[in-house]
Order: C-alpha cells, then sequence, then structure tokens
C-alpha cells in the first residue's frame, strides 16, 4: 500500500538545504549565506506543486547507480578528518550497541519493550554532536542512541537495560527513559508527543536564563532538540508546541525522524499531508526537509538551525527522511513492509556511506575505520560485563523518589514512617 | 465452563491446570457449539458479530486494520471493508472525540485504545463529553453507541506505561460505564452487551490473558448482562472480590486458603460501574468479611468505593475491617513488578488476618 517509490525527484526550488552538493554557484546558496536564509524558505516554500503519492523526495547521497555521497561533487571534503572519524565512531557506536541490545534481549538478559534505532544513527550523529554539554535533548522511547551520542557513557545505558542499579536511571526507566542530568537527556517518553512539550519548557527555561535572569554564555542560548516520529507529527500536543515554541520565539528544534511507520500505521495513509516538513511554515517557522540517511547533510541543516536558535531566532522544524532497518520493537515481527522498501534503505546505510565518503576523499584509511570499528565493539562488550556484574537494585529503592520526601508515605498503623517499615516493601511476596 | 490457564511465561515457569466452575448467571447460548479460544480470539468472535448484526458499526484506532498489536481485529477490515475498519492517526484526544460524534449520531463506535495507559488524552472527551452527553442535551442526543476497548493491567515486563489500570478514573465518572472480563468466554458476551448497551462504555481488557486465558467459547452470538456480579466460588468465611487478570491470583489464593480449612466466596464484579452491590452485600451478609483484590494502586482505587458501599450496609455483620490487597502507592515499576503485585501470598496472608480478627 504504501506506494514508495525510488523515483528520483528533480531538486525543487524550495527546500535547497535539502543537498548539500548545491554548492555556490546553484540556486540555493542562500542557504549557505544568508542568516535570514531560514526566513526565506519558509514564506516561499507553500506554493510549489508536487505530486501527491511521490512523497519520497530522494536524495542524490546513495542512489542506485552512483557510489558516491553528493558532497564529493567538489573534491574537498565537507569536514574535517577529526570531524569525520568522530561522526563515524558515534554512528558505528550506535549500531554496535543496538545490535547487542538485540542479542542481549533474545538472551533474556534484557526485558520489556524495546525499540532499536538501526539506520537511523544519521540523525542523531548528526544533530547531537553539535550540541554542547548544557544543550538539551529530548527523546522517544527509540532513546539508548540519542543518550549514547550525548554522551551517556554506553556502560550506564546497558545497565539501565538490564534493569540494575547502575544504570542511568537507577534501573528505574528501563528502555524507553533514559535520562542523565549530568548530560542534559531529558528522558526517554514511551508515550509518543509527551516529549515535545517537555522539550519547549526547557528551551523557555534557557531563553529566561539567558535574557532575564542575564546567564548569557558567549555562544548565545543554550539549544533544545526534539527528537519524535512521523507518527507524532499528527498529535495535538506536537502542534500545541509548534504555536508556542515560534510565539515566544524559543530555542528549540523540532527534529522529526520519519520513518513512514508508526508500528503498522505507513505515514502515507496517516497523514493528509505527508509533507511533515510543511508544517512549519504554517506556524511561521521554518520547515526544512533533509535526507535522514547521509549524516553530512543533516549536520549541515542542524549547524544552521542550531545556529539559529543560539541567535535567539527561534524554532526550527526538521524533517529527516530516515528508515528504521528493524521492526518497531523487538516484539513486532515487521510483516508490513515491503521488502523492496526495506532494500531501498538498506542500500543507503548511513555508516556505509560515510564510510566510502571518508575513504574516497582519504580522510582516513579502511585500517583505521577497521580499528574503530574494533574499539567500539570492545566498548560495548565492556557495558555488557559491567551491566552483567552490577548488582538489581534493592528492595528499599521501590518507594524512593514518589515523592521529594521519602517520608511522604505518611505514617502506618504502628506509628512509623511507611518508609521504613520493612513490611511495606516485603509484604509476604514471594520473587 | 472449564478454563485451563496455561503459563508460559519467556523464563519457563511451570506449565500448571485448573479448573473453576461457574454457577450462577450463565446465559446459554443457543447453540451447542463451542471451541476452545484465547481471550483475543474471543475478542475478535465478538468484534466480527457485533460488525455483521449492525450495519452502522465501526471498529478504528491504531494500527486495527492488520489486526491490531494484540490480534484481536483480525480479520474486520478484510471483512467489512476499511471504511468501517479503520486506522486512525495517533491521537487518542481525537480518536476518543471523533468517536462521541459518530455516537452522537447514532452509529456505533468501537474505538480501540492501543494501551489502557494512552487513554489519559482521550479521559478529558470521555469525561466531559462522552459521559455528559445525554445528560446536558436533556436527550436530545446521547453517545450510547459508544464503546472504547483497550488493554489494560500488568503483563510482565511493560513497565510504568505498558501495565496501568486506569479503571478507577472512570468509575469516578457518572455517566460512564466500566466492564472488566476475566476470561474469553465473559469477555466475548460482555463485549456485545457493552456494545449494544445504550449508555457508553469502558471496556478493559486484561493484556495478560489475551494468549494465557483458554475457555470454551460459543460461537453463536450472545450477550452476558451488565451490573451483574457473578459468584465464581461459594464459601462461608469470607467474601473475595476483583476483576479482570486478578481473578486468577485470588482463585489460586482460594484454593490456598480451602487447605488451611477456610472457605472462601469468590464474587467477579464484572461491571464496576454500575455495580452490583447486592450481590456483593448479600455475600458479605453470609460471610461476615470482606477483601477486595485490584492491581491499581491501592489509594483511592476501585477497593476503596466497595469497602465503603459495603460497610455503609453491612456495618453490624461485619466480623473484621474489610481488606484490601492492591497495588502499592508507586508509578507502575519496571523492576521492581513482582513487589509491587498484588499476589497470591499477600492476599493469603490478608485472608489469614481477616479472618483470624
Amino acid at each position: 500500500m504504501a506506494a514508495f517509490s525510488a523515483v528520483k525527484i528533480p531538486p525543487p526550488q524550495f527546500t535547497t538545504v535539502r543537498s548539500s552538493s548545491q554548492r555556490p554557484g546553484s540556486s540555493p546558496a542562500h542557504f549557505a549565506h544568508s542568516p535570514s536564509a531560514f526566513n526565506s524558505i519558509s514564506f516561499g516554500s507553500a506554493k510549489s506543486v508536487r505530486s501527491r503519492p511521490l512523497f519520497a523526495v530522494s536524495s542524490d547521497v546513495v542512489s542506485s547507480d552512483k557510489t558516491k555521497p553528493a558532497s564529493s561533487s567538489s573534491s574537498n571534503p565537507a569536514v574535517t578528518r577529526e570531524v569525520a572519524l568522530e561522526l563515524y565512531e558515534d554512528m558505528v557506536l550506535g549500531r554496535a550497541f543496538e545490535d547487542m541490545c538485540a542479542q542481549m534481549y533474545y538472551r533474556g538478559k534484557m526485558f520489556g519493550f524495546v525499540h532499536l534505532y538501526n539506520g537511523q544513527e544519521a540523525v542523531s550523529t548528526g544533530f547531537i554532536k553539535l550540541l554542547n554539554q548544557s544543550d538539551k535533548v529530548v527523546s522517544t522511547y527509540r532513546d539508548h542512541v540519542h543518550a549514547l551520542s550525548k554522551g551517556v557513557p554506553s556502560r550506564e545505558v546497558m545497565a539501565e537495560l538490564f534493569g540494575k542499579a547502575t544504570g542511568c536511571c537507577r534501573g528505574q526507566g528501563g528502555s524507553m527513559h533514559m535520562f542523565s542530568a549530568a548530560h542534559n537527556v531529558l528522558g526517554g517518553f514511551a508515550f509518543i508527543g509527551e516529549g515535545i512539550p517537555v522539550a519547549t519548557g526547557a528551551a523557555f527555561s534557557a531563553k529566561y536564563h539567558h535574557e532575564v535572569l542575564k546567564q548569557s554564555k558567549p555562544e548565545g542560548l543554550d539549544v533544545t532538540l526534539a527528537f519524535f516520529g512521523d507518527g507524532t507529527c499528527n498529535n495535538g500536543q506536537f502542534f500545541e508546541c509548534l504555536n508556542m515554541a515560534q510565539l515566544w520565539k524559543l530555542p528549540i528544534i523540532f527534529v522529526v525522524e520519519n520513518n513512514l511507520w508508526a508500528i503498522g500505521m505507513s505515514h502515507l495513509r496517516a497523514t493528509s499531508d505527508p509533507e511533515i516538513w510543511k508544517k512549519g511554515p504554517a506556524f511561521g517557522m521554518p520547515g526544512v526537509h533533509v535526507d535522514g540517511m547521509d549524516v553530512l547533510k543533516v549536520r549541515e541543516v542542524a549547524q544552521e538551525a542550531i545556529a539559529r536558535a543560539r541567535r535567539g531566532e527561534g524554532p526550527t522544524l526538521v524533517e529527516c527522511e530516515t528508515y528504521r532497518f528493524r521492526g518497531h520493537s523487538l516484539a513486532d515481527p515487521d510483516e508490513l513492509r515491503k521488502p523492496d522498501e526495506k532494500a531501498h534503505y538498506a542500500a543507503r546505510d548511513p555508516i556505509i556511506a560515510l564510510k566510502k565518503y571518508i575513504i574516497e576523499h582519504g580522510l582516513a584509511s579502511e585500517s583505521e575505520l577497521k580499528s574503530i570499528d574494533k574499539k567500539i565493539d570492545d566498548v560495548v562488550e565492556d557495558a555488557v560485563e559491567f551491566a552483567d556484574s552490577s548488582p538489581l537494585p534493592p528492595r528499599t529503592q521501590l518507594l524512593e523518589n514518589v515523592f521529594a520526601d521519602p517520608k511522604g508515605f505518611g505514617i502506618g498503623p504502628d506509628g512509623k514512617y511507611r518508609c521504613e517499615d520493612p513490611l511495606f516493601t516485603q509484604g509476604t511476596a514471594q520473587v | 465452563m472449564a478454563m485451563a490457564l496455561r503459563k508460559i511465561g519467556k523464563d519457563g515457569i511451570s506449565i500448571w491446570r485448573r479448573g473453576f466452575s461457574s454457577t450462577s448467571g450463565l446465559e446459554s447460548s443457543s447453540s451447542r457449539d463451542a471451541t476452545p479460544v484465547n481471550l483475543f480470539t474471543a475478542i475478535n468472535q465478538a468484534l466480527h458479530i457485533a460488525l455483521d448484526s449492525d450495519p452502522r458499526s465501526y471498529v478504528f484506532g491504531e494500527d486495527v486494520s492488520f489486526g491490531g498489536v494484540f490480534r484481536c481485529t483480525t480479520g474486520l477490515a478484510e471483512r467489512f471493508g476499511r471504511q468501517r475498519v479503520f486506522n486512525t492517526p495517533l491521537c487518542e484526544q481525537g480518536i476518543a472525540g471523533f468517536a462521541i460524534g459518530l455516537a452522537a449520531l447514532g452509529n456505533r463506535a468501537i474505538a480501540e485504545i492501543q494501551f489502557a495507559d494512552y487513554i489519559f488524552p482521550a479521559f478529558d472527551q470521555l469525561v466531559n463529553e462522552a459521559a455528559k452527553f445525554r445528560y446536558r442535551s436533556g436527550n436530545e442526543f446521547n453517545c450510547g453507541g459508544l464503546t472504547i476497548r483497550s488493554p489494560y493491567g500488568a503483563v510482565g515486563h511493560g513497565g510504568h506505561y505498558h501495565s496501568q489500570s486506569p479503571e478507577a478514573f472512570f468509575c469516578h465518572v457518572p455517566g460512564l460505564k466500566v466492564v472488566i472480563p476475566r476470561s474469553p468466554y465473559q469477555a466475548k458476551g460482555l463485549l456485545l452487551a457493552s456494545i449494544r448497551d445504550p449508555n457508553p462504555v469502558v471496556f478493559f481488557e486484561p493484556k495478560w490473558l489475551y494468549r494465557l486465558a483458554v475457555e470454551e467459547v460459543p460461537d453463536a452470538d450472545y450477550m452476558l448482562p451488565l451490573s451483574q456480579a457473578e459468584v465464581i466460588r461459594e464459601g462461608k468465611d469470607i467474601t473475595l472480590v476483583g476483576w479482570g487478570a486478578q481473578l486468577s491470583i485470588l482463585e489460586q489464593a482460594c484454593e490456598d486458603a480451602e487447605k488451611e480449612g477456610i472457605s472462601c466466596e469468590l464474587i467477579d464484579l464484572r461491571t464496576l460501574i454500575p455495580w452490583d452491590k447486592e450481590t456483593v452485600e448479600a455475600s458479605v451478609s453470609k460471610t461476615g468479611r470482606l477483601l477486595v483484590s485490584h492491581e491499581a494502586p491501592v489509594t483511592g482505587g476501585f477497593g476503596a468505593e466497595i469497602s465503603a458501599s459495603i460497610i455503609e450496609r453491612c456495618f453490624l455483620r461485619l466480623e473484621a475491617p474489610v481488606a484490601r490487597v492492591c497495588g502499592l502507592d508507586t508509578p507502575f515499576p519496571l523492576v521492581y513488578e513482582p513487589f509491587y503485585m498484588p499476589t497470591k501470598n499477600k492476599i493469603l496472608d490478608a485472608i489469614k488476618l481477616t479472618v483470624n480478627y
């Protein structure tokens, strides 16, 4: 039913930012040079006519006949060697970690509902690697890799997945709720759309600190990134927050990871206008569509959006066309997606694309990349060992953190604080 | 009716069988054909019958057209067409409001909320619109054709947002009915009754039992009465009241108590609002003791309402305070689920405490 085709649509006049191959000289130059580029895009974009079913905007990155990523149309690489290796390492970490999660799940070490990020690494790496420590990330249930990119140690994430006390949320959140105060990861939300208002509030706080409390930083406002999927874009909370963010010009970027499927519901069949980036201009903010399988393009868009937010110019809606290689969760048999759609995106694997790019531009050698692969394998193995050997949370932790004051449970019939009564959590339950 | 519960957990809990007999309140089916099916199949059968019998009934929700994440809606889209069985976008508030609108114009709207944990955006529409539609329009309009189906309750590994039991919130709303089945046979009959009831009904399905509960279910169309509790097991020392998946735990506790010489009477409430006070009162008048058990947190759970009502009616007869063995007052935990749940041993201890008061 998803009439998804790999037809290449000639780059339309409006969303010029999609292709980073369009360097100075071609029409989209205004993106790269003018600070108000997004403004011009936002208001000019509604006029073009596109045929509805061919929603998919193809990228020039990996098409069936080319093997070079788009940026190589010029001989200068778009990024330095250090940056390229950093991006490569981050994406490989994301992929290796998620593959290990699948293994651990099927071995019974991990339980619950686990949603893996394979295939979407370019979005996480492309955006989050541009952030500072004080910038905030809000994610969905598919949050392991967002946490890792933001800097949460793999050990803590793996331990959290195993439900151990050394996990980033002390074992209480699990797969879908990764939080880290140290790295400013505001969660992991099992409920779709619930994180977006939270991110909007965090962005307001950053703006308040900067403008009212005058705690300004030289680089500008702290930025908040809200990641969510295509299904969420039909939810009321999303629209409410687009409105509020633009109204108050908040330093937030709404990143839509459009992988075309919401469990078993195809985006094309659930949405009246499948082009999500268009919803930005409707609220007065720029809407940008980018090829989410190409980390360099994502990074370029992210750079501009983040710079905009830091300057105080307000929010941006970025739609990343991406794909998840696995099912919705590890319990999803993934029967509904057509094999040719999967194959089309498998050919656009972001890690393979970046690897080709690095090698072709001579930024690093094959053996250096392989040593990164090996290093990451070691990191992930170490994370598993750490998680395995960590203790489970003690029973007393069950009552902690319901309220600020653990004594918030009041006094029991024997006159003592309930939370101190060992029977309150024990009962006579035999586990 | 013999009900076989096979517990096959991922960690290989041993397989056990037990049967329990139902006594009163059975509406017999018009046909003798019955097949052993599990809960989601029974619900699927009910939905097929409901759509077949009324051309103006619709089933919609997230992912229902391929069969739903729990397979309750398999085959419906193929048989009745995508104009009657369709997927909605991810907007619970929209789904509920849209369903109310359909119902207000005389259609039977059977909306699915994918997990009861996600029902809260729809809560506003249900409480403020569905419950009050007939009342505030002076019976000009009503949304009696509305049925909201939602899987609820613990499933062993669900965590915070795939395990909640929100029935108490809806029981507090005059104008809504809340129905919870305990088994496949009950589910089919109660669901058909709920769909055809001229009031908006929230139908919670215990998700743990979707595959695990297997029972003989008649193939024909049959309904079970709403607002009638069922005495599943007769006894004389203490009355136990529960609903949904918790009944199987209560049943196990009854058997263990039997071995210690305590005879327990077990009641399935079936409809939580409006609930059958007479049956419970008659039982407590006989036994003099009451224990209520549910998965939702104890404070403000529906057990509190049962306790208060029964104390009003049976105060002089009660030999011991009403016991409530329920979930703890914490958000539904992930790793701590075994400690949080009202397990058989907790119930057994409470039974003994109450009987020996």
